[in-house]
């Protein structure tokens, strides 16, 4: 069998694109591809459409090798890759809606971001004015039959202050047969107005995506840039960067222990974690004039340095964090009651996290070690000492464990950062290469990993950026760990995975 | 467990002092909030927060409000979970169309008296999505909009001090009309 190697080689290599390779290639080796990605050789990173050419982002399975596969649509389709690969299918399903190019094969025909609401079709692709007395038709569904189910609609406007989504549960008095999720209520039409955008508005938008990885989605986006212009970064930039998304990782982590412990009605840890996640938050604003670090990440470098009374600030959060911390996570250990809703539940078998690529704690609880930190790696990733915690029980609990341990890793990351921050400029002016164009940049955010790719015009402008959260291969996770848990645990698993609506819905 | 319940007790309330209640909001508000809507309501207003395409990071900061150091509901406001229990409308984001028929049924649920308050600046105006085929832009092109908030997202206090003066605003009109 090929390797995504030799897939490479029989392609033709574009030599614009930065820093994984990128080929243009034919049917055969399209199909080849899916091969790889079905038989787990390789694992899927995203899959978008830029005018009439498909691009398939993919990684080898030791996560060392990423590239991408281009295939150019000459009749408007291409062979679809989620009929035989699962994970692609709402991938394939959103790049109809938007761009147009029809997945050849793909069973399921509904729209998945368009609910036939918008003035246009295909607003990515050939846009054309959608027709005028067209009414949205109703969303099929997937029936689930037998005696006595009923339908729980829920959403999109939802109980909590949370995000909007549709969630359709079918179920057998308590227990839940079929989750279906209906998603793209918060589509902004993002991609749409990055085309064409001056890198500095472009990098407003990228930061905005999803608001909880702020920092994350700047990194990523930033990196793709610079990747796209041959640009080179301050090495102190390089360092704040990472200070900035490790805080961040925090301030969501305690969030979310807090958050899922809420949903299981002790409020008691919810409570404690809130106050220690505003106290992120404060130390972020004070260190960097943003309490979610928003537009402090640039192309080119960072925006705002460290004061000099930074490192005094974050190390009073730290030693805060570790003097109350571990007495929460105690607690969290040794009440039986709150263990009994989190132990067992929501269980992500190994294999459906691996088979769909599972980024960040929802992976790692389920076996999956993929950290995009470690690999292929970004610096200062690569002079920082970290471990990537992984659990193979794949239940809330290990997914609580998981952020636990983070957390750990992260405290000692940035107390690391403290000691050998190096000093110099924190930004650089940008200016293209020659033979420079497009670039990418997979960035390990709270969540998971978030993939960017864009390619620019002449000008320098954005020609094309998309995005890819990390939620994409989490989502329809969900829908499997939820089977046969009752209606009343669904709340915990869905915080326990925490996915991102609006970056997902873009 | 039990450790940490003592320090809770002996250490006292984590809870920070109030801040003013927005002049800027109070200004726009006087204007637009009816005085016989105030007073059927006391010193208390119920939210229903609305997710109408927002990034996330309004409802980061309104969620905040909620713990221990801001404490929202010491000033009788709390967030409930049906339209139908609400006064106040708390709406985020730029209003996707996707998002535009669930909001406006939302404010068709929820009883009068009522207000809405947009938060964030994309509720405003689109902000840095203004001009997109899938947004609406702004809150005020959909609904009535009593009051503003503004930021990227606006830090809790913001929201703090917005809300105090809706209440304000609230309060006054239902003693000047007894």
């Amino acid at each position: 069998m090929k390797t995504l190697r030799d897939i490479l080689e029989e392609g033709q290599v574009m030599a614009q694109h930065r820093p994984w390779p990128r080929a243009v290639v034919g049917e055969d080796s399209w199909q080849q591809a899916i091969r790889l990605l079905q038989e787990e050789q390789c694992t899927l990173l995203g899959l978008w459409g830029e005018n009439e050419v498909v691009h398939l982002a993919l990684i080898d399975a030791q996560g060392k090798e990423p590239a991408i596969l281009s295939f150019e649509c000459e009749d408007g389709s291409f062979p679809s890759i989620g009929r035989a690969h699962a994970p692609a299918i709402r991938l394939e399903r959103a790049l109809r809606d938007l761009s147009g190019l029809d997945p050849e094969g793909l069973t399921d025909a509904r729209a998945w971001l368009d609910h036939g609401k918008w003035p246009v079709d295909h607003p990515l692709g050939q846009a054309r004015p959608a027709e005028a007395k067209r009414k949205p038709k109703p969303y099929a569904f997937l029936p689930a039959e037998g005696e006595s189910l009923h339908e729980i609609p829920v959403g999109p406007v939802h109980a909590g202050i949370i995000e909007p989504g549709h969630f359709r549960f079918s179920a057998s008095g308590e227990t839940i047969v079929r989750l279906e999720e209906r998603l793209g209520y918060v589509h902004k039409g993002i991609e749409s107005l990055l085309a064409r955008q001056t890198i500095e508005r472009a990098a407003l938008l990228a930061g905005r995506v999803s608001g909880d990885s702020t920092v994350a989605y700047a990194l990523a986006f930033a990196r793709a840039i610079e990747a796209a212009y041959g640009a080179e970064v301050p090495v102190r930039a390089l360092w704040l960067r990472a200070l900035m998304g490790e805080l961040e990782r925090l301030a969501n982590h305690f969030g979310d222990i807090g958050a899922i412990c809420n949903d299981a009605a002790f409020a008691m840890l919810h409570a404690h974690c809130g106050l220690l996640r505003e106290q992120v938050l404060r130390t972020a604003d004070s260190c960097f004039g943003h309490r979610l670090m928003m537009d402090r990440v640039v192309p080119g470098g960072v925006r705002a340095d460290l004061p000099r009374e930074g490192a005094r600030m974050i190390g009073g959060l730290l030693a805060q964090v570790r003097d109350s911390f571990p007495e929460l996570m105690e607690m969290y250990d040794n009440t039986a009651s709150l263990k009994d809703r989190t132990v067992g539940t929501g269980l992500l078998s190994a294999k459906l996290a691996r088979q769909f690529g599972a980024g960040g704690c929802v992976g790692r609880a389920s076996g999956r070690a993929f950290d995009a930190r470690r690999t292929p790696g970004y610096p200062p990733y690569d002079q920082l000492e970290f471990e990537v915690p992984v659990l193979e029980a794949g239940d809330v609990n290990a997914r609580i464990w998981i952020r636990k341990r983070e957390i750990e890793q992260s405290l000692v990351m940035i107390e690391q950062i403290l000691r050998e921050l190096p000093s110099g400029p924190v930004c650089a002016a940008l200016s293209m290469q020659p033979g420079a164009g497009e670039g990418v940049a997979l960035v390990e955010g709270f969540r998971g990993d978030i993939l960017a790719w864009v390619s620019t015009a002449a000008d320098g402008r954005i020609a094309r950026c998309h995005l890819r959260d990390p939620s994409w291969f989490q989502w329809p996770l969900l829908e499997a760990a939820i089977e046969g848990n009752i209606v009343a645990d669904f709340p915990l698993c869905n915080k326990s995975f925490n996915c991102s609506y609006s970056g997902h819905d873009l | 467990m039990r450790r940490m319940i003592f320090k809770s007790l002996v250490h006292g309330p984590l809870t920070e002092t109030a801040p003013a209640a927005d002049d800027a909001a109070l200004a726009e508000l006087a204007a637009q909030v009816n005085v016989v809507a105030r007073r059927r309501l006391g010193r208390t207003l119920s939210i229903r927060e609305v997710d109408a395409g927002s990034c996330n990071g309004c409802e980061l900061e309104i969620h905040a409000l909620n713990n221990v150091l801001y404490d929202l509901e010491r000033f009788g406001l709390r967030f409930v979970a049906s339209p139908r229990h609400a006064d106040v409308l708390l709406v985020t984001g730029p209003v996707t169309l996707n998002m535009r028929e669930a909001l406006e049924r939302t404010y068709q649920a929820t009883p009068q008296p009522k207000w809405v308050v947009a938060v964030g600046d994309c509720a405003r105006d689109g902000g840095v999505f203004a001009g997109s085929y899938a947004c609406v832009g702004g809150v005020g092109a959909v609904l009535p909009v009593d009051l503003h908030i503004s930021g990227c997202p606006p830090a809790p206090l913001a929201l703090l001090k917005g809300l105090l003066a809706l209440l304000d605003s609230a309060e006054r009109g239902s003693s000047a009309a007894i």
